[in-house]
């Protein structure tokens, strides 16, 4: 009796929770209950790091802050270059009357030591809403594109990884400007770039960065280098597979990006490419 | 603390454990052999208190394993229901059975939960396709025993009887 019950209402919560957003505050509290334990296990791999950077010797403390200085140096020395040509750009993006990029802010997050459903490309993040963190911001690292915040809860997050099955990126070949979608396969070492014609012109080694059209990442992060194209005879599209470039399975620290919207990318710039050519998931066929 | 009718957190405690154990972080090519630890230990509680354990419970606990793996909420939650109330129906029998007939009869209640899972991941579209979905059966099978003395222990430092 009482299992027919709880049995109903599993299937009801299912059917809401599959079909509509309405659950997020009831997913949120249940989640709440469950961080504490999360936060436990996470615990003992943040004290062991926190130990080990205690351990560090005073000379390879000596020899980081040396190398960090000398990077820091070298970043600077091509911020410089970076900065005038950002100006550059904004002036002719004026000239051409398009609208002026800003650059997004960024907030660091760091990765939770919790697995989660084995056979889902998930994370655990320890920003929530409480910190800004939404569903649907765009998550990166020093490499490219990491994924996307799937849901926020108070204190913590879990992100959807590029790699998995269900994610799919707009993004466009850095080479060509040939435009396709990177869709995940369950493996953090490979995406799928569907719909490329076999006549394409498309070689592995091309770097393949966010086309901004889906309108929720920001246009040119990297995000993958082709490994493989593999062209079929008779076949309507070739076969062509990227490695991501942000070690999805070994990364620790992520950065969750806050696009700027009102005059920034997400907002107008798909308007002005769509002048040229409709979106890459609608027809394929299309050729910058 | 401990009045005649045991330590009240014990139990508890045990299903915490439980739960941390399956978000523990594990090396890549043993995520998929973790153990079923939450459904274990509930089988093992409805088993030796059917009276103070119910399925309620069960659901509560399969809803938090939900929210911590980021499922669909609800989908182990009905999945433990079920292993709760068939683990109660059947606590006479399986109770003196020699441990490896309980193992299999763990097993039996595992599958059960995961063919449901199974199912339902099916008609949302996620369903994992490959045979190491069931890698978790033959692990928890396996354990069982060690589980079964473990918490025997506890039940029988903190809780007393069976009731």
């Amino acid at each position: 009796m009482r299992l027919a019950l709880l049995a109903l209402v599993s299937i009801g919560l299912m059917w809401a929770d599959h079909r509509h957003q309405h659950l997020q505050e009831f997913r949120s509290t249940v989640a709440m209950l469950v961080y504490p334990v999360q936060a436990g296990v996470n615990l003992p791999v943040q004290a062991g790091a926190w130990v080990l950077e205690q351990l560090r010797s005073h000379q390879t403390l000596v020899e980081d802050n040396r190398r960090l200085r000398e990077e820091h140096l070298h970043l600077n020395a091509l911020m410089l270059r970076f900065e005038a040509l950002e100006e550059e750009n904004a002036r002719l993006r004026e000239l051409l009357d398009t609208s002026v990029r800003l650059r997004d802010p960024l907030m660091a997050a760091e990765i939770m030591a919790v697995d989660l459903d084995p056979f889902r490309q998930q994370l655990v993040i320890n920003r929530g809403r409480v910190h800004g963190a939404y569903p649907g911001q765009p998550l990166i690292n020093a490499q490219g594109v990491v994924g996307q915040v799937l849901e926020s809860h108070p204190l913590h997050s879990i992100v959807l990884l590029i790699s998995d099955p269900s994610h799919a990126l707009p993004v466009l070949v850095n080479r060509t400007g040939l435009r396709t979608l990177a869709v995940g396969t369950g493996n953090p070492q490979l995406l799928e770039l569907r719909y490329i014609p076999p006549a394409e012109d498309i070689e592995p080694g091309d770097i393949i960065s966010t086309s901004g059209l889906g309108g929720r990442f920001p246009a040119d992060y990297p995000v993958a280098q082709v490994t493989r194209v593999e062209r079929i005879p008779g076949e309507s599209f070739a076969r062509v597979e990227a490695r991501p470039l942000a070690r999805l399975d070994r990364s620790r620290e992520v950065l969750l990006l806050r696009p700027v919207n009102g005059n920034g990318d997400a907002t107008e710039r798909p308007a002005e490419i769509e002048a040229e050519a409709p979106a890459a998931e609608s027809t394929p066929e299309d050729r910058p | 603390m401990s009045n005649p009718r045991g330590w009240v957190w014990a139990i508890p405690l045990t299903f915490i454990v439980a739960l941390a154990l399956t978000v523990v972080p594990l090396p890549d090519w043993a995520a998929p052999w973790r153990p079923q630890w939450l459904a274990m230990t509930l089988i093992y509680w409805s088993m030796a208190l059917p009276r103070r354990i119910g399925v309620g419970l069960g659901w509560f606990l399969g809803l938090l394993l939900d929210a911590a793996t980021g499922a669909l909420l609800g989908q182990h939650a009905l999945g433990f229901a079920l292993i709760a109330y068939l683990s109660i129906r059947m606590h006479q029998r399986v109770r003196v059975f020699p441990l490896w007939q309980q193992a299999l009869t763990v097993g039996g209640l595992l599958a059960l939960h995961l063919l449901l899972v199974l199912w339902i991941l099916g008609m949302t579209g996620r369903a994992p396709g490959t045979w190491l979905y069931w890698a978790p059966l033959v692990s928890s099978m396996i354990l069982w025993p060690w589980l079964f003395v473990l918490l025997r222990d506890v039940r029988r430092r903190w809780c007393l009887a069976l009731s």
